[in-house]
């Protein structure tokens, strides 16, 4: 790995950011608008339900930490995209560069215009609606590192099917998080989904972090163990995701579209 | 020789791109790679970019085939400009200059960036977005991104196509300028046929995926009965049978 490389290309995304206000803005405020959003829905759920009774802002820490998993994914989508987009594709496939070190740039760039837009929201919510994700404790930096790994697995899924299909698979970069989101049980316990979806859903890590969130804020107590296993679920994905990126890319050399990739 | 192709093809699904070409690049010299649209140019421009597999037949640079090399390896001699690719159109030229510069890894970024930047006069608007210059500004920034990291091997596919004559001439100028200062080794995918005969060593004439002829302009010229390249390019075009 190069980092001097892997520097270079997150600078050309915080570069993209930093020239554009408009781009800042729209970073900042679609977290923001869920917050406000959320945070009114988990204000009334508190006062009016027996389940959610005396622990304030559970649903709006899963709103946060949800939207940490989109803000994520949708990152690593859209600096693929910006490079379809600005016709720099051919430029980018022939410097020399390692395909491991894009998907390492592009990793490390997705946290940071993540973290821009998230950390606004999230100051906002603890004056507006006495809500702290900080009230996880130390688990939610192993919380957020399962979240941000399946983040980046749902990116590198995406963006292999913009190398393998081009520029017409862009919606489907758009909706992917919103497919596995009702599995993902993430405002509401396993319990509610189907038994047959219950199975389905226990398959992906989410399940387990937004349950272990819930244990955390309801039960006041930590299942380390629950915790493992979610990151454990979220690596074997993410190397899943590594591998169909490499099996596209090469795919695609193949079929000859890394030349013409444009809008 | 230094860049040798042998037996290369390209085959899209049922489509037969790029069909057994033969032809080989002796280190610094200039090659025209001519031939109408769809011949076949631009991807065998891919495969040696590392961009296409070929389907079959081989690249090979200094007697080692493409694929022994490791990817930034090999890359980091080669470098390519295009009007049809572009740099990022938000980044100002200095931004685009300064990441590609160092994703080719150049020592003494800012010094390679000032000299290139003076030689091919993009100074004045170095601090403007790509996406805001002019069709001549910006191939002169693709141009300067080309020879950031003094290629030993560069690929231009038309890098004058829809200039003005003014900047289309000093563009020719200075890939001449630029091949008489440094050791580069050039293939050059064009349709202006002047250029071709200003700058190129040597031509590859291509149809169909084929190569069709291959000499010095003057040969070609000769061989063929016509008066200039543009003529032997029309006539070997519209041929219907292979000449080579």
């Amino acid at each position: 790995m190069n980092f001097s490389k892997i520097y270079a290309l997150g600078l050309r995304h915080l570069y993209l950011v930093m020239n554009s206000f408009p781009r800042v803005l729209d970073l900042i405020y679609w977290p923001t608008v869920q917050i406000f959003l959320w945070g009114f829905i988990s204000k009334f759920f508190t006062l009016n339900s027996e389940y959610y009774n005396n622990t304030v802002g559970v649903i709006l820490t899963a709103a946060i930490l949800y939207d940490f998993l989109f803000r994520a994914s949708i990152s690593f989508n859209m600096m693929f995209l910006e490079e379809i987009w600005s016709r720099n594709f051919t430029n980018l496939f022939i410097a020399p560069i390692k395909i491991r070190e894009i998907i390492a740039a592009l990793t490390l760039t997705a946290i940071i215009r993540t973290l821009i837009g998230l950390v606004p929201a999230v100051i906002i919510a603890i004056p507006l609606f006495g809500v702290s994700v900080l009230h996880l404790g130390l688990p939610l930096i192993f919380l957020l590192i399962g979240l941000y790994l399946f983040g980046i697995t749902l990116g590198l899924l995406v963006t292999s099917g913009l190398l393998r299909y081009g520029p017409s698979f862009e919606n489907i970069a758009w909706a992917s998080l919103f497919f596995l989101a009702p599995l993902g049980c993430i405002y509401y316990p396993i319990d509610i989904l189907p038994n047959s979806l219950q199975i389905i859903a226990k398959g992906l890590p989410l399940v387990h972090i937004f349950e272990e969130m819930r244990n955390i804020l309801i039960n006041n107590s930590v299942n380390y163990f629950n915790i493992f296993k979610s990151i454990s679920i979220s690596v074997v994905y993410f190397i899943f995701g590594v591998i169909v990126f490499y099996f596209s890319y090469f795919g695609a050399k193949k079929r000859g579209t890394l030349i013409n990739m444009g809008e | 020789m230094f860049i040798e192709i042998k037996n290369l093809s390209k085959i899209y699904n049922k489509y037969l791109a790029v069909d057994k070409i033969n032809f080989h690049l002796e280190k610094d010299k200039t090659i025209g790679l001519l031939g109408p649209n769809g011949c076949g140019k631009t991807t065998t421009i891919g495969m040696m970019l590392g961009l296409v597999t070929p389907s079959s037949g081989e690249i090979l640079i200094e007697n080692k085939n493409l694929n022994s090399f490791g990817r930034d390896e090999i890359l980091k001699r080669f470098n390519f400009a295009s009007p049809y690719v572009e740099l990022p159109k938000k980044l100002t030229v200095r931004q685009n200059l300064e990441i590609y510069g160092r994703l080719y890894g150049i020592k003494d970024l800012k010094k390679r960036i000032h000299e290139i930047s003076n030689d091919l006069e993009i100074k004045e608007f170095f601090e403007r977005k790509t996406g805001e210059l002019s069709s001549g500004q910006k191939n002169r920034v693709s141009l300067a991104k080309s020879l950031i990291n003094k290629p030993e091997i560069l690929l231009l596919d038309e890098p004058t196509a829809s200039l003005d004559p003014d900047i289309g001439d000093f563009i020719r100028s200075y890939i001449q300028e630029y091949k008489s200062k440094n050791k580069v080794t050039v293939l050059l995918a064009s349709h202006n046929m002047n250029e071709v005969e200003r700058l190129c060593d040597s031509i590859i004439m291509m149809r169909k995926g084929k190569i069709i002829d291959k000499g010095t302009c003057k040969n070609l010229i000769e061989k063929h009965g016509r008066n200039n390249l543009e003529e032997t390019f029309l006539k070997l075009a519209r041929s219907k049978d292979e000449l080579q």
